[in-house]
């Protein structure tokens, strides 16, 4: 036998005897209430500029979804003193790769590019946090390129059509049933007003959070942040109301039929809680146990999906499981998979949860907890190698109102989760009473 | 004002000048052929490899999707170790083992923690992969079994459609016509033997080009690299492959498909690695549709007319010419529109070339952005690839931003006119009728 216990002791001492991510990583706050945080990379001369804005759609209701991406979009066509479409002339001008994404709690923007240019984002970025022209014109213009983007990644897109559908079903009071970008007819309705107004009760330093990785001295950045965001004013923004979800009672079950379709494929999705929802009925160790129990179904190839529904039964060509700890409000663990030639979506969804029941009676083996605490070391390591990705960790953490510390600390606590604890977990909350179950089957033809 | 100032400030001057540590590319050749290209990056303890065979599905020859079937079969097990086993070893010591083929080429890579109880172990996989694979009957059924289902799941994409009779438009006979998933008659054909046919014939030491970069010194990377080729046959070079015929006339093909969008593509074989005209067209291509955010096509189809979510234009450079392709999406009823702009801009383009501002302003972009290239380890590994497997000159990255400030406006526009003719391109349009430009005026 391999010895397991002494390898993941090694990584840890092997992880612990490098410089630990918290001496790189600094915060401050200004007093606008703007969250700056900086870690520190010069492995190369350029740097990552990420601000995000505590505000997705999650926070929209009927009537204006998608709004939070639409604005997304809108922040590129211009301020008091920059003219529409100069933006991204300026930062293509000094070699930047930028963009922006938006998801159900957050906005964000960024650019890549040399480190000498971090004032130069911050400069940007200050003036259309507040400055920003929404034109009527140019909104009429972008609303069209939000509906095509609409079309492109859903509406033609039979497997995110299935995504989109399963959440409108398996939420019901949760504004997670929303897709991000929004429903056509909110869209197709949209009016700048409906911008304006989002623009000015979210786009406020404190309820953004700016992040620096790269090639910078915290020291001289703070300054720059002081500089160009200190003299905005604080906006007293109260958070999103919280509506959340009600205890659902029984499975939902949808089917999504499709001429664009040719291969089925399975949605289950389980309501489970995340960290924002721990608490004396939700105790901590059960949202690491449940980040355990994705990696023992999903965590690589060797994991249990494709070891053995893939691999070893055959009755998937592919089956994986999501699951996220760092949102808002609590979600959704899930299973997406296409049944093999021969096999049925009802076969493909009883041999997951023949899986599921085999965790609920028999704790993973203590080989397998091991192999996947030393993946997550390995991953923590391996991370270094992106500054982009560095900042969207600490930036998801926290827009979902939680603290970027614990990225340092998940090492740790996932290494403490016990094989009963992931049963436990699976017993809890992989049952039928919250399960939704999605299906999408080619239609019959026009 | 400030920003003003700076706006100022970004047209008055001519590039953005600051050093960058271009990495010290180390090169040679292992005793039984296979070339070698590190760098040292030791700042993160993980160590990056990747091999590379031309063995792409242009080497197919009668059986598309040969390439990546065997390409796939490398995952599933190698020496002693079934598929589960294997998986199970990368996975208790935290390794990343990927493969795969595109058309020129096909990877083998792997990503391990560079301390040595983590590192010995992987080498050994990754060895056994290279020395001694497998040719299980189960694994090799499955893999086919599933290559044919996301063939399936293609229809349901108007993307992969459009890329697909793209490619099958501007190649003809070309082995690079074919997809690289192949076709469904095609795949149903492969057999166990045709797979280790393959693997025998192209996954040799004197057809692979390493790349190596991590936390090692070049003594540890000479060992590395002599034992892991060590397990390879010296074997051959496959002859290069044939020419790309330029196109004879122009090509309009619609096919029905039901979307509410039409995705559209338009181009011709375009370029080479190491081509003569590299640098004109790369940078030309910058202004037209390759820069982001920033481009003619951008802003004539996204910008000014809300067509589609996405406009651009690319040269994919390969071994022999690979394609040059414009790209949109748009709904069904604005197709007409959307192509008559696309097909005027590049028109207008070859014809006058760019601006002197816009010329500039791609050379600043691409010299500016230079240092992104080589940001990290994983990217890094990409371009030592590139580099090695193309034959391409050991100072590329040292030399990149003097090539691409040298380029004036008529080298753009003779690379231009030599390389594109706007009255024989391919165009592509899958969606649902409507969207058939005849139909409009």
């Amino acid at each position: 036998m391999r010895p397991f216990e002494s390898l993941f002791a090694l990584v840890l001492a092997f992880v612990t005897g490098m410089s630990v991510a918290e001496e790189r990583t600094h915060e401050a706050v200004l007093n606008n209430g703007l969250k700056l945080i900086v870690q520190e990379d010069h492995r190369a001369p350029v740097a990552v500029v990420q601000i995000w804005y505590k505000v997705g759609s999650s926070a929209e209701y009927d009537g204006i979804t998608g709004v939070s991406h639409a604005l997304e979009h809108m922040m590129f066509k211009g301020t008091e003193k920059i003219p529409p479409g100069q933006f991204s002339e300026i930062v293509a001008a000094k070699g930047g790769n930028e963009n922006a994404f938006t998801s159900t709690d957050y906005t964000a923007y960024f650019q890549t590019w040399a480190a000498e240019n971090v004032a130069l984002s911050f400069e940007l970025e200050a003036d259309r946090m507040r400055n920003l022209l929404l034109s009527p014109e140019e909104f009429k213009n972008e609303i069209r390129v939000v509906l095509e983007e609409r079309r492109l990644r859903t509406d033609d897109n039979p497997q995110a059509l299935l995504g989109e559908t399963a959440r409108a079903v398996a939420y019901q009071t949760s504004p997670y049933r929303q897709p991000v970008v929004g429903w056509a007819a909110d869209l197709q309705a949209m009016e700048i007003g409906d911008l304006s107004t989002w623009y000015k009760r979210w786009y406020a330093p404190d309820n953004a959070t700016l992040i620096v990785v790269g090639d910078v001295d915290p020291e001289a950045v703070k300054a720059l942040a002081i500089e160009h965001f200190g003299g905005i004013p604080r906006q007293n923004i109260r958070p999103p109301r919280s509506r959340p979800e009600v205890v659902q009672q029984g499975t939902k079950s949808v089917t999504v039929v499709s001429t664009k379709t040719h291969v089925p494929h399975l949605y289950m999705g389980y309501k489970t809680p995340v960290l924002n929802d721990v608490s004396d009925v939700v105790p901590e160790w059960e949202i690491y146990a449940l980040d355990v129990l994705m990696e023992t179904l999903d965590g690589g190839p060797s994991a249990r999906l494709p070891r053995r529904i893939v691999r070893e039964q055959r009755i998937a060509a592919d089956a994986g499981a999501d699951y996220s700890s760092a949102t808002r409000l609590s979600g959704l663990f899930s299973f997406h998979a296409t049944p093999s030639a021969d096999h049925s979506l009802d076969d493909l969804q009883k041999a997951i949860i023949d899986e599921i029941a085999i965790l609920q009676t028999d704790p993973p083996s203590e080989s397998e907890l091991t192999r996947i605490k030393t993946q997550v070391v390995a991953d923590r390591i391996y991370q270094r190698d992106s500054m982009f990705y560095q900042g969207l960790i600490i930036g998801t953490l926290e827009s979902v109102g939680l603290d970027w510390r614990l990225n340092d600390e998940y090492v740790e606590k996932i290494s403490n989760v016990t094989p009963e604890q992931v049963r436990d977990v699976a017993k809890k909350y992989l049952v039928p009473s919250s399960l939704t179950v999605a299906k999408l089957l080619p239609g019959a033809g026009e | 004002m400030k920003v003003t100032k700076h706006l100022f400030w970004v047209l008055a001057i001519t590039f953005s000048h600051f050093t960058v540590a271009i990495p010290e590319i180390e090169h040679w050749v292992t005793p039984n052929g296979a070339r070698v290209y590190f760098v040292a990056a030791p700042e993160i303890p993980i160590v990056d490899i990747r091999f590379v065979f031309s063995a792409g599905s242009a080497r197919d020859a009668q059986k598309p999707g040969l390439a990546n079937l065997a390409s796939q079969l490398a995952q599933e097990g190698a020496g002693d170790l079934d598929s589960n086993e294997f998986n199970e070893q990368l996975a208790q010591i935290g390794a990343i083992f990927s493969t795969g083929a595109l058309r020129d080429m096909a990877w083998i890579s792997l990503r391990s923690l560079s301390g040595e109880q983590y590192l010995e172990p992987a080498l050994g996989l990754l060895q056994s992969v290279l020395s001694r694979p497998r040719f299980d009957t189960e694994p090799f059924e499955r893999r086919r079994a599933t290559a044919l289902i996301a063939l399936k799941r293609d229809k349901q994409s108007p993307a992969a459609i459009t890329s697909k009779a793209f490619y099958k438009e501007i190649y003809g006979d070309h082995p690079y016509a074919t997809p690289t998933t192949g076709t469904q008659t095609s795949v149903e054909s492969i057999t166990l033997d045709d797979v280790r046919a393959f693997r025998e014939q192209f996954y040799v030491a004197n057809n692979a080009t390493l790349a190596i970069v991590g936390a090692l010194d070049k003594k540890q990377a000479t060992a590395l690299a002599r034992r892991l080729s060590a397990g390879l046959k010296p074997g051959e070079k496959p002859a290069n492959l044939p020419p790309v015929l330029p196109l004879q006339a122009s090509v309009e093909q619609f096919i029905d498909h039901p979307s509410i969008q039409s995705h559209v593509r338009i181009g011709q074989p375009g370029m080479k690695r190491g081509d003569a005209d590299y640098f004109p067209l790369l940078v030309g291509n910058h202004v037209l549709g390759g820069s982001g955010l920033v481009s003619i096509l951008f802003d004539e189809i996204r910008e000014k007319r809300g067509l589609s979510y996405s406009a651009s234009s690319h040269f994919s450079p390969m071994a022999e010419l690979g394609p040059f392709a414009a790209s949109l999406q748009t709904d069904n009823s604005q197709a007409a529109e959307a192509i008559a702009v696309m097909r005027e801009e590049i028109r207008k383009f070859v014809d006058k070339g760019p601006t002197a501002a816009a010329l500039d302003a791609a050379k600043q972009n691409l010299i500016g952005g230079f240092p992104l290239r080589i940001s990290s380890n994983s990217r890094t590994v990409e371009y030592l690839t590139m580099i090695g497997f193309y034959d391409l000159p050991l100072d590329y990255l040292k030399t990149f931003s003097s090539q691409v400030a040298a380029i004036r406006i008529d080298d753009v526009k003779t690379a231009f006119k030599r390389r594109l003719d706007p009255d024989k391109m391919v165009l592509v349009v899958v969606g649902k009728k409507g969207s058939d430009p005849k139909s409009k005026p």
